[in-house]
């Protein structure tokens, strides 16, 4: 009960500290919604020239569109927003010192913090993603059922912790090297084309699609947003689920073991 | 900047009180411009490991936009009137505008909000230069370069795939207005830069314009309406790098689109001056 309010005061001081930077939230929220409002557009032209009833793999026009704005929302709840920056700059300047100190788990509390800051973005962020999504609310679907909702809520969730923890593990690597920003670039850029970010996984040749699913990157947003949408059902679905969760886990012991393997190699600079 | 760049700043901003102007002025301003190309260099050169990292990241960045455009043509044959090697032109163009554009600009229009919050702005006030030569061109970014070779590279390909010979007066003109295209988004960005006269934390805003670039390298006949108007009229993105290409293989229908370019080219460089001039009026150092 006491850790939990020592977190519960930590997500305080985080949600005062996003709050300054509300108008930056708000341009990479506005911002954001360009590239987005072009990709549907593409896919509107795409159609057009396909004539009427036109589906790309198993997708209608509507369907294609919900996709994108689902991503947009799934995104908004769960992406990682420059925590990984902040954790990898923690352990360069020395700020990870006091840690070894206080009875405050580092992982535990960065992971308060990533909650303020999606707090945070959501407070702002709503408002335009809202009504982006109202523009466009002649293809937004709403999931098929309850049941299929609280599946989703559970994926979500999941996928915010893996978001997390992977990004925690790649900021270990400031423990080993000067400047992390390029190894998370790099990242980055795989995440982006292998979790569905630019498009639907299913739209790939089936081959290639099932060698992403060794991967984690699709239990990083393809497969909550694919639940959503009633594409995972049955028995597809608890696998999907089980999958989700083996790659948390693993996901966390990483975070924990680059964690441990670097605090043996550090040696505070300044402090 | 290094003690011995500043030095070389001074010594040739000596030399124009020495001699007059014209033809000796832009000599002089090239000289400047080579001991800051210098600069740059020796800069590079010192984290050799981060350059080739920085240079696989934009290119895993690029590859990833053309599997983008690989996935939807499994899909359909055409966007519009566009067919997929004429889509991967486009997709090579913006990548060789923006790179060139990177190479000479993004580092500076970035570091303005940083020049102004910590008053360095002050030092280049005071040099006897054009103080937006400097605060533009200060640092040059190589890596931009070599990303711009692949992005060569794979417009090269796109033709053969076209199996289409552009003549030399072709070429000549896209190159033309490739350089026309760096200077609306310079023009642009700089203007969105000097926000952080007005709001320190602007470096936010300028990273935005990213954004913009992913405008840039999708077909023209994608959008229509009041987005097509914004994004043709008033950032004209969707003309950038579409009216080069279109003239190099010829699709481009009528003149009209041509003449918006060099017109907008045109307007955004004057706007983005004055801009330039009547924030510079406004500025009160930030440290002493």
């Amino acid at each position: 009960m006491a850790a939990l309010r020592k977190y519960w005061h930590v997500l305080n001081v985080g949600l005062q500290n996003h709050l300054t930077y509300r108008f930056n939230f708000l341009a990479r929220a506005l911002f954001g919604l360009l590239p987005l409002m072009a990709i549907l557009s593409l896919w509107r032209t795409i159609y057009e020239g396909k004539g009427d009833e036109a589906t790309v793999a198993t997708y209608t026009l509507a369907q294609m569109i919900s996709y994108y704005l689902l991503v947009t929302v799934v995104d908004a709840l769960t992406a990682v927003n420059e925590d990984d920056w902040q954790i990898a700059a923690d352990i360069k300047d020395g700020n990870i010192s006091q840690f070894l100190l206080k009875p405050v788990d580092y992982l535990w509390f960065r992971f308060t913090l990533f909650l303020s800051g999606r707090l945070t973005y959501l407070a702002v962020a709503c408002v335009p993603i809202t009504l982006f999504i109202l523009y466009w609310r002649q293809y937004f679907v709403f999931p098929p059922d309850w049941g299929t909702f609280g599946w989703f809520v559970i994926s979500l969730a999941m996928t915010a912790l893996l978001q997390f923890f992977l990004s925690y593990m790649m900021a270990m690597l400031a423990f080993w090297v000067l400047e992390v920003s390029t190894f998370i670039f790099i990242l980055y850029a795989f995440e982006y084309i292998a979790s569905g970010h630019l498009f639907p996984l299913d739209i790939l040749p089936p081959a290639l699609e099932q060698a992403l699913y060794l991967t984690p990157f699709p239990y990083q947003l393809y497969v909550p947003v694919g639940i959503y949408m009633g594409k995972v059902t049955g028995s597809e679905l608890v696998r999907s689920l089980i999958m989700q969760a083996a790659w948390v886990a693993l996901a966390y012991l990483l975070a924990r073991l680059a964690w441990h393997r670097g605090i043996k190699k550090y040696s505070a600079v300044g402090g | 900047m290094n003690m011995n760049s500043r030095s070389q700043l001074e010594c040739s901003a000596k030399s124009e009180r020495l001699h007059g102007s014209g033809g000796a002025r832009l000599l002089r301003y090239f000289a400047i411009y080579a001991a800051l190309w210098k600069n740059s260099v020796t800069r590079e050169t010192m984290f050799k490991g981060n350059f080739v990292l920085w240079i696989i990241v934009e290119l895993l960045w690029f590859g990833l936009q053309l599997a983008f455009i690989g996935v939807i043509y499994l899909h359909t044959e055409t966007i519009g009137s566009w067919t997929k090697w004429q889509v991967v032109l486009l997709v090579g163009a913006s990548q060789f505008i923006q790179q060139i554009y990177q190479a000479f600009f993004l580092v500076n229009c970035a570091n303005l909000s940083e020049l102004i919050r910590t008053g360095k702005l002050d030092f280049l006030l005071m040099l006897p230069v054009n103080t937006r030569f400097v605060v533009s061109l200060r640092q040059v970014d190589l890596g931009g370069f070599v990303n711009a070779l692949s992005a060569l590279a794979v417009m090269v390909y796109a033709l053969w795939q076209l199996q289409f010979m552009p003549t030399f007066l072709q070429v000549l003109a896209f190159l033309m207005l490739c350089v026309v295209g760096i200077l609306i988004h310079y023009s642009l960005m700089f203007m969105l830069a000097t926000i952080s006269f007005w709001t320190v934390r602007a470096q936010g805003i300028v990273y935005g314009y990213y954004n913009l670039f992913q405008i840039a390298r999708m077909p023209d006949e994608a959008f229509r309406g009041l987005f097509k108007a914004i994004f043709t009229f008033a950032l004209p993105m969707l003309l950038v790098s579409n009216v080069p290409v279109r003239v190099l293989i010829q699709t481009l229908e009528h003149l009209r689109p041509l003449m918006l370019l060099l017109a907008l080219g045109f307007a955004c460089a004057m706007v983005s001056e004055w801009v330039w001039r009547q924030s510079v009026r406004r500025y009160t150092s930030a440290s002493s």
